[in-house]
């Protein structure tokens, strides 16, 4: 039975590793420690962790201030606020003087559940990747989460990444020669029909609808995009000439996030179907977070008829 | 302070003041009002109090400065020109696109330890230095200028409990009250007194001055290396548009830039003041 942990908890261990090795590391949060799982570092390294209350906009300005004397801080908060909230505070004083601050969005997208709208945050990856020279990032699972944690710390620049809240089946450790680079995706399959890009959790999702469609004798590419920005227009290009249309899905707004981003960059070169799965424009709501997502359409069989679709489309 | 100091200060403040209506005339845009306001808090700090070396812009040790208001870009840049971070002729290209004076305050200007612009950002960074340099031990001292305007911002009370949370006394920021934003009286437009009270009730130990009086700004500067185990705020009450008669108190000057008849009025003021001062 493979590993089932939430990318935040993967986070607030890689923290606590990463600190053993680099003192210029520092961990902000903004009274949500438990929940976005820095606590361990917090306790581990005392000196080198700053609870800034609820006051986002002044957490974001102090680890730039921290950044301009050469720390490495992670400021991390629920992507709402993180990525919200704060969003001039980033785009100002941490991307516009390229200072060295890692934002951290936890509990991203609809899986919040029961906390409902207020708190399912399905815009960060638009307006973190409109910010010039912000790097995106949506890790799918645990050990995945893993190497992009210490990635981030060795990026020198800003960066937004999100944690998702649920538990997710570990998967990409089991790949064969699977390797994380910042920027680069990951090919979990290899297909020819078509190919599904998916970023954080819709990952295990895209698998289990590339099953589905193997079933009836179609063939998906799935593509793990851990890094939104900068996409990996190689790949994005290499997929859309040989398969010859598109799926993304993100659990996120359908418009500027992941969809956008790989939309944009085909239209220019090879334009091919992309149909775009994700949340549809609209809030979400509360409940728990399987019955949320299903009720939203977040569900592999939703991929897959998209995945369809997108057939039906080629010339 | 000495004569010879004070009059040191009062010639390079005035050197200040002339170029800066000089780059916002010769830009055609520019904030004169609220740089000219501040200069005198600005002067001390560069040549009497802050640990900088122009040639060494990046040393590690060296204090901090922040304009959290940075729009008055040209009262720092002629400060850090007269300094010596960077010729004053570079101060020529203020705003155009040739160059690389910027219209805020930008880190990719020599001596600039902080990009600021946005209002109520800059306070904070400045308490993270402070922050980084409890953390490392050292000492050097960070020091930032907020606008009364600008204090409206709530992110400048969140930096506020954050400074006296960290007992940051090598912080000491300084809120230039010059009564006047671009909308009219602070006083009107929201009114934010009394801000003494409103900083001793975050924790912070507050200091009153005259802001044109050099005597009283470095004494208060000198207060606030003195305060231990909290930060200082130094309320310096001054005159916006300070040192241009026709630009003295008049809100109307927070964003504007001097005609050519308007800045040769401006110039002899400036210049006849210098003259006085030097004798």
């Amino acid at each position: 039975m493979a590993e089932k942990l939430a990318t935040r908890a993967a986070y607030g261990e890689s923290l606590v590793a990463l600190g053993e090795k680099y003192p210029d590391l520092l961990v902000f949060d903004a009274d949500l420690a438990g929940a976005t799982m820095t606590k361990a570092f917090s306790k581990a390294f005392p000196d080198r962790f700053f609870d800034m209350g609820i006051a986002e906009a002044n957490m974001v300005g102090v680890a730039a201030g921290m950044a301009a004397c050469g720390k490495k801080p992670f400021v991390t908060t629920f992507a709402m606020f993180a990525a919200g909230r704060a969003w001039e505070q980033v785009r100002n004083t941490v991307c516009y003087p390229h200072l060295n601050v890692k934002v951290v969005g936890s509990h991203g997208g609809l899986s919040v559940g029961e906390d409902g709208a207020t708190h399912q945050c399905i815009e960060d990856f638009a307006i973190m990747r409109a910010i010039p020279g912000m790097a995106v990032l949506c890790p799918c699972d645990a050990h995945e989460m893993r190497l992009a944690t210490e990635a981030l710390y060795h990026y020198d620049g800003p960066a937004y990444m999100r944690l998702g809240r649920l538990a997710v089946e570990t998967v990409t450790d089991a790949i064969p020669g699977y390797q994380f680079q910042l920027g680069k995706a990951a090919q979990l399959a290899d297909g020819k029909d078509v190919t599904i890009i998916a970023t954080g959790m819709m990952v295990q999702m895209a698998l289990k609808a590339a099953e589905l469609l193997r079933a009836e004798g179609v063939s998906a590419r799935v593509l793990d995009m851990h890094t939104i920005k900068p996409l990996d227009e190689e790949a994005v290009l290499a997929a859309a000439r040989e398969t010859g249309c598109i799926v993304t899905t993100e659990e996120a707004n359908v418009l500027g996030g992941l969809g956008g981003a790989v939309s944009e960059y085909l239209a220019g070169v090879c334009p091919v179907p992309v149909i775009r799965h994700g949340v549809r424009d609209e809030f979400g709501r509360s409940g728990k977070a399987p019955l949320v997502l299903e009720a939203y359409g977040l569900r592999p069989e939703e991929i897959a008829n998209c995945a369809r679709k997108a057939i039906s489309l080629k010339k | 302070m000495e004569n010879s100091k004070l009059q040191a200060l009062a010639v390079n403040a005035t050197k200040a003041r002339l170029l800066a209506v000089q780059m916002v005339h010769d830009a055609a845009s520019g904030h004169p009002g609220g740089s000219l306001s501040c200069l005198d808090v600005l002067t001390t700090l560069y040549f009497d109090v802050m640990r900088v070396d122009p040639q060494n812009p990046h040393d590690p040790d060296r204090d901090r400065f922040v304009m959290s208001k940075g729009h008055c870009s040209p009262a720092l840049y002629p400060v850090l020109a007269l300094k010596g971070f960077f010729p004053v002729e570079d101060l020529k290209q203020f705003r155009s696109i040739d160059g690389h004076m910027s219209g805020h305050v930008e880190m990719h200007v020599p001596g600039v330890d902080m990009s600021t612009g946005s209002l109520g950002q800059g306070i904070s960074t400045a308490v993270g230095m402070a922050m980084a340099g409890k953390l490392d031990h050292k000492d050097y001292r960070v020091y930032a200028i907020l606008g009364d305007g600008e204090v409206a911002e709530g992110q400048v009370w969140e930096a506020m409990l954050a400074a006296s949370k960290y007992h940051l006394d090598n912080l000491c920021a300084c809120v230039d009250v010059n009564g006047l934003q671009i909308d009219g009286p602070t006083a009107e437009v929201m009114p934010t007194e009394p801000l003494d009270k409103k900083f001793e009730a975050f924790g912070w130990h507050v200091v009153t001055i005259d802001g044109h009086d050099y005597g009283q700004i470095e004494k208060a500067f000198a207060e606030a290396a003195a305060t231990k185990g909290q930060p200082t705020m130094i309320l310096a009450k001054t005159v916006k548009g300070k040192g241009v008669s026709f630009m003295e108190n008049d809100a109307g000057w927070h964003g504007k830039a001097p005609n050519d008849e308007q800045y040769a009025q401006a110039k002899a003021e400036l210049e006849a003041k210098l003259k006085e001062l030097e004798g």
